[in-house]
Formats: structure tokens, C-alpha cells, sequence
């Protein structure tokens, strides 16, 4: 059963990452890549690891592709839409792709690649996280909000218009 | 693991600074426009507070301790540091008063992000956890990119930003990736436990060379070392001038903070692999950034370069890896911020108006019509350049006999070399105020911020020259290995 439902979302993974390249229009691109990502957070609960499946979600799927189609809306999207590749540049795709084929494929079928399983659920439950950040992690996690709150108030000085 | 009052008790002063800053944010609503200078004073006044809550921590049992799980160390060498970039942050900001109101920069944020960057800096110092030192470095570099690109109208200053973040950015990401080899290789973020594991000798050598040479690299970036020095000169002559003051003297300090302990105590088994690494750095920061300061215009730019230069002086007392070596560093950093923040009042004092006093050619005659700023100019001219009695003499002689004690004699000569090259530049500049007639009237910004960085600046750089036992004592005394 297992099996059948990673078929399902392998295959629709690799479509959508297919379609990502291929569309010509940047925000389908970016659909698409949405697509891609949410099955990628599929394998990754069957795979039992709940929290990166929901981190996969929010982080790429929430932030990053939003900030993407933003960006691809901002511009005009009749002049974006052009070709894959460059002309000039399309040999050094060609050259490179197969290169790194190989290279995945030797390493996949080499003897070195560990199989492995399912991990274990109790190592990676949210539970288990939080625990880990508001003792071992604490000092870094609040250094970290501190950080945000830098961050934050460096981006909004950095767009406003401050007078005049 | 339950963290008690001991732990908070260790970090009250990060607290202070942090704690302030967030807090100006809602008194800089309060404040008209005009008189933003006051969050400048509170921010001052925090600062101090922080200071003295370090020195009570000298007195307490937390010292010589680390608290919140061994990710933060309360030691000799963590204050000596945040002592450093408390002065740093300071003067820079009493620097900045007049400056802010004359080029139309004026308000609160921009000390509030300070601020944010001091408290970076602190956690740096203390740093004793890989990811501690990462948050820390992000905390102190972020507020600083954006300080760099505060003069919204003002091309240099975006330019000078764009550069900075991006190749921060990068620099950032090789240093993760260093780290998380190390991580990989060890099992541990924590620097006794890197260590421990190293020194058993069973990680895999040629991760280890990877791991180590990014972070090199990742390190070299912020403290400008060649080849990662790409961003200083534009960045530098970009930000507001006490930004630039600001960012070659604390960020500088807290990353050779962060290089010495992570180096020394963490990568400290692996000397053999970081030490020709680190040479290697800093005789390319010698010669490039020495040669190159000669045939820069524009003062800020030159003393970009010059920096890149002071960078190497001190990462050789690294090189050297000996207690020696790590207490003249500390050294070197505490005078480098007082005679390069010297300079930098100058300079500001020389923003005026339509004078821009950026350009080198504006000091001729100086020191005709204004004597006293011509004599202090010179004074901290020679210390950069290592001219005795100053305290940039010692420095550099202290770094020079740590190097020459552990018999790398080469390097002392090479960077002997180099500090001949230098002393061109630097003087340069003396002979055009003193020999030169002046082409136009000086105008002055008179503040009372400048003259008391000035006086303090002054005071430090002769002061330290001529008796400069009591903070290499000091530094000794606080060094990683007493």
C-alpha cells in the first residue's frame, strides 16, 4: 500500500519538476514547483518524519514559492516569457546534464549508498523538537528572535521612504 | 535540563544591550524629529550599564564558568572583548550626532541598530557552541548591512550595501557548510567536544581539510582578510562615516574573538591544517592590502585597505598559535579601535557643509590653520603606521615577538616589510597638512561628541604607547590559556 501511494506522489513529483523546466510561462513554472514541493512534503510523511513534511509545507511551499510569484507578477510577464536556455549557453547544458547523471546514478547503484528505511518516529515528532529548542537550544533560539526582530526592523528601514 | 538564575545572571549584560534596544524602538515614537540624538544618549547609557554589569560579573561565581549548557562561556577573554566593542559602540555613536543632523540621516533606528549589532558582537565574544557563534555573527552583521546603506539618496551608500549583504550572504553559507562538516565529522557544535574528537585522531583527514578551509574562508570575509576582502573598500566608502569607523573596529574585534576561541580551543588539534591556511591569508592581506592603500584618493578607501592590512598583522599573531600569540592579538585589537576611531573623528570633523573632507587631497595645510586637530591627525597616523612611542608600535612589535619566539622569523620580516610600505601612506597624508599650502578656508563640524572621542582616542593611543605593561597584563591574564 505503502509502495503504491510513493509511486503516486514520486511520479507526480518528478512530473511537476518536469513542467517546472519546460513551461514557458514563469508563473505556470511556479505552480508547478508548488506542485513539486507539496509531493516532496508526501514522501517525507511516509517516510515518518511529520515535521519536515509540515516545515517542507511552510517554509517552501508557504514563503519561498510566494515570494517567487510575487517577484515573477512584479515583472511584466509578456517580456519574461522566453526561451528555456539561451541559445549561446544551451552546449554547457548539454555537457553537463549527462555529467551529473552518471554521477547520481554511480553513486545510487555503488555499494557505498547506505539502504535506508523508515526512520524512527520518536526521534523526529514536534514534541521531541520543541523539547530539544526550549532547553539544550535555548540560548540560540532566543538570540535567534532577537534576530528577527533585527532583521525586521532593518527591512522596514530599508524600503520606507523616510522623509522628504 | 533546567536553566535556573545562574544562567540569566550570566547574560544580563546581552540582556541589557538587547533589552534596550528593543525598548528604544517604542521611545523613538516618543521623540520629534529633530531631537533623535536622545535615543543616541539612552543607547549610551545602556551601554554603560551593560558595562558595568560585566564587571560585577568578574566578581561573581559565574565567571570562568559556561552557562545555558556550555553554549555560552563567562571568562577573561569574552570581557576583554566586549570591553572592546563597548568602546566601539560608543564612541561610534557619539561620533554620529553631528553627523546624522548634517547629512539628513537623523533618526533613532539607526542607533537602535547599534545596538542590535553590539549585542551580536557580545554573543560572539561568549560564544563557546558553533551555532551560538553563527546566531551571534548574524546578529552582529545584519543590523550593520543595513547601517552601511542608510543614506537612502545616496548612490555610494546603496552601492556599498547591495555588495556588502550579498557577498555577506555567501560568505555566511560557506561558513555554515564549514560548520556543519565539522558537525558531521565530530557529532558536536560544542567547541570542547570538536576538540575532544579531533585530538582522539579519528576523523576522516580529507573532510577535516575541507571543513577547516571553509571555515577559513567563512571567518576571513568578516574581518576582511584577502582573498574574501572584495566588499571592504566599497562598503567602507559607502556607509556614514561613523558607520565606517564603527564597522572596521567592532565587527572586526568580535569576529577575531569568534576566530581565536573557535580556533584555538574547538580546531585546536588541527593547528597543522588552519596555521598555513591562516598564513596564507594574512601574508596576502600584508602585501595587497598595503600596496593597494598607496594609490587610493579618497581617505576611506584608503583606510579600507588599510584595514585589510591591520587584519593580517593581527591574524599573525594567530598564526603563531601560542598563549603569546592570542594575548598579543587581543591587543592589537583593543589599541587598532582606538587609533582607527581617531582617524575616523577626524574625518568626520572634516565634514562640513560642502566640504566632504573624504577626498586626501582636502587635508593639505591642515595643520596651518588648526594646529591641535593637524597634531592629534598626526598622532594617530603614525600609531596605524607603528611609528614608537605610540601604541601601534607595541602592537605590532607584540605580534611580531610572538611570531619570532615561536621561530617563524620569515613572516615577522615579511610583515616588518610591509609596515615600511605602510608608513608611506600614512605619512603621506602628514606631510601633505604640514608641508602643503591650504587651497581654501577649513571648515570645522564642532561637536561635543567629537571632541571627547578625540580626547579619549588621543589619551589611549600615547598612553598605551608609553606604558602599555598594564593592558598586556591584561590581555595575558584573559588569554584562552592563563
Amino acid at each position: 500500500m505503502e509502495k503504491v501511494f510513493f509511486l503516486i506522489f514520486a511520479a507526480v513529483a518528478v512530473g511537476s519538476a518536469l513542467a517546472v523546466v519546460t513551461l514557458k510561462n514563469p508563473v505556470h513554472s511556479a505552480l508547478a514547483l508548488i506542485a513539486c514541493l507539496l509531493q516532496v512534503a508526501s514522501v517525507f510523511v511516509l517516510l515518518r518524519s511529520p515535521f519536515l513534511a509540515v516545515v517542507q509545507v511552510f517554509i517552501y511551499v508557504g514563503a519561498v514559492m510566494v515570494l517567487f510569484l510575487f517577484v515573477v507578477m512584479v515583472l511584466d510577464i509578456r517580456q519574461a516569457r522566453m526561451e528555456a536556455f539561451p541559445q549561446k549557453e544551451r552546449w554547457f547544458v548539454y555537457a553537463i546534464v549527462p555529467v551529473i547523471t552518471v554521477e547520481l546514478l554511480t553513486v545510487i547503484l555503488g555499494k557505498g549508498f547506505p539502504r535506508l528505511g523508515p526512520g524512527s518516529t520518536e526521534a523526529t515528532t514536534v514534541e521531541v523538537l520543541g523539547k530539544a529548542l526550549f532547553t539544550e537550544y535555548l540560548f540560540p533560539f532566543e538570540v535567534v528572535s532577537v534576530l528577527l526582530l533585527a532583521a525586521m526592523v532593518g527591512a522596514i528601514i530599508m524600503v520606507k521612504k523616510r522623509w522628504d | 535540563m533546567i536553566f535556573g538564575i545562574k544562567d540569566v545572571i550570566a547574560v544580563l549584560p546581552e540582556i541589557t544591550v538587547a533589552g534596550a534596544a528593543s525598548c528604544l524602538l517604542l521611545v523613538d515614537f516618543l521623540i520629534p524629529r529633530e531631537r533623535k540624538s536622545a535615543v543616541g544618549v539612552l543607547a549610551i547609557i545602556f551601554v554603560i550599564f551593560a558595562a558595568i554589569f560585566s564587571i560585577f560579573l568578574m566578581g561573581t561565581d559565574v565567571m570562568g564558568t559556561t552557562v545555558f549548557a556550555g553554549m555560552f562561556a563567562v571568562d577573561g577573554f569574552s570581557t576583554f572583548f566586549k570591553y572592546v566593542v563597548y568602546a566601539a559602540a560608543v564612541l561610534s555613536i557619539m561620533l554620529s550626532f553631528h553627523y546624522v543632523k548634517e547629512e539628513g540621516i537623523n533618526a533613532g533606528e539607526y542607533y537602535i541598530l547599534m545596538l542590535f549589532s553590539l549585542s551580536g558582537m557580545m554573543v560572539m565574544a561568549s560564544a563557546k557552541d558553533l551555532l551560538t557563534v553563527y546566531v551571534g555573527l548574524e546578529l552582529m552583521s545584519l543590523p550593520v548591512y543595513v547601517l552601511v546603506g542608510f543614506m537612502q539618496g545616496d548612490v555610494r551608500s546603496n552601492e556599498g550595501a547591495m555588495k556588502y549583504v550579498i557577498l555577506g550572504a555567501f560568505s555566511s553559507a560557506i561558513l555554515l557548510y564549514g560548520i556543519s562538516l565539522i558537525y558531521g565529522l565530530t557529532g558536536s557544535t560544542g567547541l570542547h567536544a570538536v576538540a575532544a574528537v579531533l585530538s582522539s585522531g579519528s576523523v576522516n583527514q580529507g573532510a577535516l581539510n575541507v571543513a577547516v578551509i571553509m571555515m577559513v574562508a567563512g571567518f576571513a570575509f568578516k574581518i576582511a582578510g584577502v582573498p574574501f576582502h572584495m566588499w571592504a573598500p566599497d562598503a567602507y566608502e559607502g556607509a556614514p562615516t561613523p558607520i565606517t569607523a564603527f564597522m572596521s573596529v567592532g565587527p572586526k574585534a568580535a569576529a577575531f574573538a569568534v576566530i581565536l576561541r573557535v580556533f584555538m580551543e574547538g580546531l585546536g588539534p588541527a593547528y597543522g591544517k588552519w596555521q598555513i591556511m591562516l598564513a596564507a591569508v594574512a601574508v596576502a592581506s600584508l602585501a595587497y592590502g598595503n600596496l593597494t592603500a598607496i594609490a587610493q584618493r579618497n581617505i576611506k578607501r584608503m583606510l579600507a585597505y588599510s584595514s585589510i592590512g591591520h587584519a593580517g598583522y593581527a591574524l599573525l599573531g594567530l598564526v603563531a598559535g601560542t598563549s603569546e600569540g592570542v594575548s598579543s592579538v587581543m591587543y592589537y585589537m583593543a589599541v587598532y579601535a582606538l587609533m582607527n576611531l581617531g582617524v575616523f573623528a577626524v574625518i568626520i570633523m572634516m565634514r562640513k557643509g560642502g566640504q566632504r573632507g573624504t577626498e586626501i587631497d582636502e587635508y593639505a595645510g591642515l595643520a596651518k590653520s588648526h594646529k591641535g586637530l593637524a597634531l592629534v591627525m598626526l598622532i594617530f597616523l603614525f600609531a596605524l603606521a607603528g611609528v614608537p612611542p605610540t601604541a601601534g608600535f607595541v602592537a605590532k612589535f607584540y605580534v611580531f615577538m610572538a611570531l619570532i619566539h615561536k621561530g617563524m622569523v620569515g613572516l615577522a620580516l615579511f610583515a616588518v616589510l610591509m609596515s615600511a610600505v605602510a608608513a608611506y601612506f600614512y605619512i603621506r597624508i602628514v606631510m601633505l597638512m604640514y608641508m602643503r599650502e591650504p587651497v581654501k578656508e577649513f571648515e570645522l563640524a564642532h561637536s561635543r561628541g567629537i571632541y571627547y572621542v578625540l580626547a579619549i582616542a588621543t589619551a589611549g593611543t600615547v598612553i598605551l604607547g608609553v606604558y602599555p605593561g598594564f593592558l598586556i597584563e591584561l590581555a595575558q591574564k584573559a588569554s584562552l590559556f592563563p
